[in-house]
């Protein structure tokens, strides 16, 4: 057996901020002074707020011990279900970080911003050829912000026709994210059950779809890694009764290539940039949520929409039937110029990368089939989903398998999601682990689960060599400690 | 071979031999047919690193930037020194690359940075608790408003006509399917918001005021928290688009503010043709449980170690789904994290320096602008921007100041019909004074 990639090493203890430095030191370099100072009224004029002073190097040394405590894509294997933790290219980066690209003014003449223009023009070109979507706009500040947008336009498209419908249809398989985007534009989350396959039946969508419901949100493939093979005929009742197919995006990186989105019957989706094109999650963010439409959508987009005439790209702001805006400027324009460079980076080869991402876990799913139960024992697309079922004999659950892979070196994947799965195991390897790191994060976990029966205690007080161990977070919600004295 | 993508055939041969299919094809044969892409993507063909460096070069050089230009404009997006270490300690992979933090154990670098992040915005801001980050300052405030409406349960809402205009819209968007109300409120003469005009706007949820507001002018907050708190039921949110004002004027907290938003880019973030930026987001704690987005609570590991995890989820869509606070997900962690490394960098006797420097240089100008003859059509105090009205006709100066690389403000006519040869200027710590007395010579010119 290969030795564990987890291994110790020394880290450091780091006090907060404000427990250090001392007043009058400072780790910025002051501007040069060449103006007088001007008096502001009294009345108005703070203390300052009570930051701590600090030298320069004691910032750094301390978000450096900080980042220490952590475990990011390049720390490790990251297979976090539904999340698509693939590598992030440095160069996209470089890209972003080119003064021509990260000191534009949004407000600028238009004549000032052509080059930021055509990559968003570009772009949203890309993405449309990518879903098979007729348009799309790249607004929505993260995945969340773009179902909000696609609810937004699901609202707006039925009012448009003078029928406003109070109801959205959610698998119970759906990210938590699809009811409360629904709520947020008032439609009533009226929950599908999904069948024994995990998937979606014609029959009970059916039963549910009425003259009262807007539409249907589905995640497909859906969040038990299955392709949504019905579909068609599902889109087709929603569309029968007037209602709107959405399309949950996350887990495009299953597809690309392969699917033709519009075919499938969706009329609205969103993408994420951060997990299917490689842009960084940065600890919870910036994303980059683009929503997709097919033509007869394009009208309720959000404002303003880049357009190209006479060789100019241009803001058009007079769309009557838009949703309006979601965000102050353009989006997250630093991540879009990082999911571009992706683009450019691979082109047609993005088909590879969902073959590849789909191959990688329906390894894993074949090789730890049998020594983890396997909810639903289907073809697998990008991700698997297994559950602690065999180790309850063992009293094992999966936290305790979670936080033992850890101290071996690796990111656990999603556990307790989808809901449909008790004590689920969500695993998405992406196409960038190679066959080497996916042998042995298998190996890990093929060893936790012979420690199930045979060191049950090992994974009870697992994990013991990380900064911290098990964290008391009951006691965090009751009394909630939520800023520094 | 791509670089980004390690199987080699040998590989694919046997990792389908383990799965049991016969080719890569195979492995979606679940998928309908009528459901397949016909043909292969028309995307460019692949570029090597080389070459998107250098195609990304040209895409930049089509876009105006300082030092080259001169830009005077600020409007929600601010030209702010940023220190070396803050991009270089942002971009630690450990931070860059990971993910929300739901795995405390490995992830507490992260999460002492966020509780770091939401006790500097409290202190900065005045209040007692602040989340993780929104997406940007006008999402910020119209989930600060939607916060207001589920407190007390009231169904209309006023915001101050000199909050920023683009921010006005987002939050028409997040209302538009709700069916709840905005009451707008008029601005005065000298470019303050007209606080009578709350009196009579009937039972409200909340009213929205911005400080210092679009125009740059600092509000009289305490003269708001009186006007809007007549109604005690009635919550005082305060915007903002420049946090560094607070280093140097009285904080919305403790003016009587109970939520108070805005954008954060101005602390270490570029301006990247606006995104990402950082919603700040903080109110009294007594609202905590109505508040959006994530939170970063103390707690102690089993051997009484103190540590940090992500807390009150039960706020959440991934606990409370369709009756969750919002449906905010991933938010500007990696934003919330630069602007913290910014706010350490600068430190309390820094941002005092600092804001008073940016408040001097404007008023620099703003002078020299009043003894060259222009017209400051507000006369309330104001922080780095403010507003000129120049002569009919301006704009053929400006177009000519824009072939010399200069951006003279920000004409204010699209935003304010009323508000035609008025311009928004902003003077912050990265223009010299040579800069400013080159700006009035042209203007002038």
């Amino acid at each position: 057996m290969n030795p564990s990639v987890g291994a110790t090493g020394l880290i450091f203890n780091e006090p907060l901020l404000w427990e250090k430095g001392a007043r009058g030191r400072c780790g910025f370099s002051l501007p040069r002074r060449d103006v007088a100072a001007a008096p502001l009224n009294e009345s108005l004029q703070g203390e300052g707020p009570d930051f701590p002073d600090l030298s320069e190097l004691e910032v750094t040394r301390h978000f450096t011990r900080l980042s220490q405590w952590n475990f990011g894509v390049e720390s490790g294997m990251y297979p976090l279900g539904s999340c698509t933790m693939k590598y992030n290219p440095k160069t996209n980066d470089r890209q972003a970080a080119l003064p021509g690209m990260a000191g534009i003014h949004p407000l600028l003449p238009i004549e000032l911003s052509q080059g930021a223009l055509q990559l968003i023009y570009d772009l949203e070109r890309y993405l449309a050829e990518i879903t098979g979507m007729d348009a799309v706009s790249v607004q929505p500040a993260a995945g969340s912000q773009g179902e909000l947008a696609g609810m937004l336009i699901f609202s707006a498209y039925h009012q448009s026709l003078g029928r406003p419908r109070t109801k959205v249809l959610i698998p119970d398989t759906a990210h938590g994210t699809n009811p409360a985007s629904a709520a947020l534009c008032g439609f009533k989350a009226v929950p599908v059950k999904s069948n024994e396959q995990g998937v979606l039946s014609p029959e009970v969508v059916a039963d549910l779809m009425d003259e009262d419901t807007a539409g249907i949100m589905i995640t497909n493939p859906n969040t038990l890694g299955i392709f949504e093979e019905n579909i068609r005929q599902v889109a087709e009742i929603v569309h029968a009764r007037g209602g709107l197919v959405y399309g949950d995006g996350a887990n495009m990186n299953a597809i690309m290539g392969i699917v033709n989105l519009k075919a499938i019957g969706v009329d609205v989706m969103h993408l994420n940039l951060h997990k299917t094109f490689s842009t960084p999650h940065g600890g919870g963010g910036p994303g980059s949520g683009p929503v997709c439409v097919v033509e007869k959508l394009a009208p309720f987009l959000p404002v303003p929409r880049v357009v190209k005439k006479d060789e100019t790209y241009r803001l058009v702001e007079d769309m009557p039937q838009s949703i309006g805006k979601l965000h102050a400027f353009y989006g997250n324009f630093g991540i879009q110029v990082r999911a571009y460079s992706y683009i450019l980076s691979l082109g047609a080869l993005l088909k590879k990368v969902s073959q590849f991402a789909v191959l990688s876990a329906n390894y894993i799913k074949a090789r730890l089939k049998g020594v983890y139960h396997l909810a639903y024992d289907q073809p697998c697309m990008h991700e698997c989903v297994f559950s602690d079922k065999l180790l309850e004999p063992y009293k094992i659950s999966t936290l305790d398998v979670a936080k033992r892979l850890m101290e071996m070196g690796f990111h656990p994947p999603t556990i307790y999601f989808p809901l449909v799965v008790h004590g689920a195991i969500m695993i998405e390897p992406t196409e960038s682990e190679s066959k080497e790191d996916l042998d042995h994060f298998i190996d890990a976990m093929i060893r936790i689960a012979e420690e199930a029966r045979e060191h049950p205690d090992k994974l009870h007080a697992a994990p013991t060599v990380t900064k911290v161990r098990r964290l008391d977070e009951t006691g965090a919600a009751r009394n909630p400690c939520l800023s520094g004295r | 071979m791509m670089r980004y993508l390690p199987h080699t055939a040998e590989d694919i041969t046997a990792m389908l031999a383990t799965v049991g299919a016969n080719s890569l094809e195979d492995l979606f044969a679940a998928i309908p047919e009528g459901c397949r892409r016909k043909g292969e993507m028309d995307l460019p063909e692949p570029l090597t690193e080389w070459e998107l460096n250098r195609h990304m070069e040209g895409l930049a050089r089509e876009n105006a930037v300082s030092p080259e230009f001169k830009i005077y404009m600020g409007a929600g997006s601010y030209d702010h020194f940023i220190p070396a270490i803050v991009p270089y300690l942002a971009g630690r992979s450990e931070v860059y690359t990971a993910y929300t933090p739901y795995q405390p154990e490995i992830s507490q670098g992260t999460l002492q940075a966020i509780f770091e992040y939401q006790t500097l915005v409290c202190r900065l801001l005045g209040l007692e608790v602040a989340n993780a980050s929104m997406y940007d300052g006008a999402s910020a405030l119209a989930e600060a408003l939607l916060m207001a409406i589920r407190i007390n349960r009231r169904r209309r809402v006023a915001v101050s006509k000199a909050i920023h205009p683009l921010y006005r819209r987002v939050v028409e968007t997040y209302f538009r399917p709700t069916g709840f109300e905005i009451v707008e409120i008029p601005y005065l003469k000298n470019g303050r918001t007209d606080l009578s005009a709350i009196a009579g706007s009937g039972e409200l949820a909340a009213v929205a005021v911005q400080s210092p507001n679009f125009f740059g002018c600092i509000e009289e907050l305490n003269a708001a928290e009186a006007a809007i708190h007549a109604d005690p039921k009635t919550l005082f949110i305060t915007a903002f688009s420049e946090p560094l004002a607070y280093g140097l004027l009285k904080s919305p907290g403790s003016m009587g503010a109970d939520i108070a938003c805005g954008e954060g880019q101005s602390f270490g973030i570029p301006r990247s043709f606006g995104g990402p930026g950082l919603g700040m987001f903080a109110s009294r704690m007594q609202y905590v449980r109505n508040m959006p987005g994530r939170l970063i609570g103390q707690t102690r590991d089993v051997d009484g170690k103190r540590g940090y995890v992500l807390t009150l989820a039960t706020r959440e869509q991934h606990i409370r789904r369709e009756k969750a606070t919002s449906n905010i997900c991933s938010n500007q962690g990696l934003c919330a994290t630069m602007s913290v490394m910014y706010m350490a960098s600068v430190g309390g006797t820094g941002i005092r320096e600092l804001a008073a420097l940016n408040r001097d240089k404007a008023e620099y100008l703003k002078n020299a602008f009043a003894q060259a003859g222009f017209s400051l059509p507000f006369t309330a105090p104001t922080f780095n921007e403010f507003v000129v009205k120049f002569p009919a006709g301006f704009d053929a100066i400006y177009r000519r100041l824009l072939e010399k690389k200069i951006v003279a403000g920000l004409p204010l006519a699209p935003y304010y019909p009323e508000l035609s040869n008025h311009y928004l200027f902003c003077v912050t710590e990265t223009s010299s004074r040579e800069d400013l007395d080159q700006l009035v010579k042209e203007v002038r010119a």
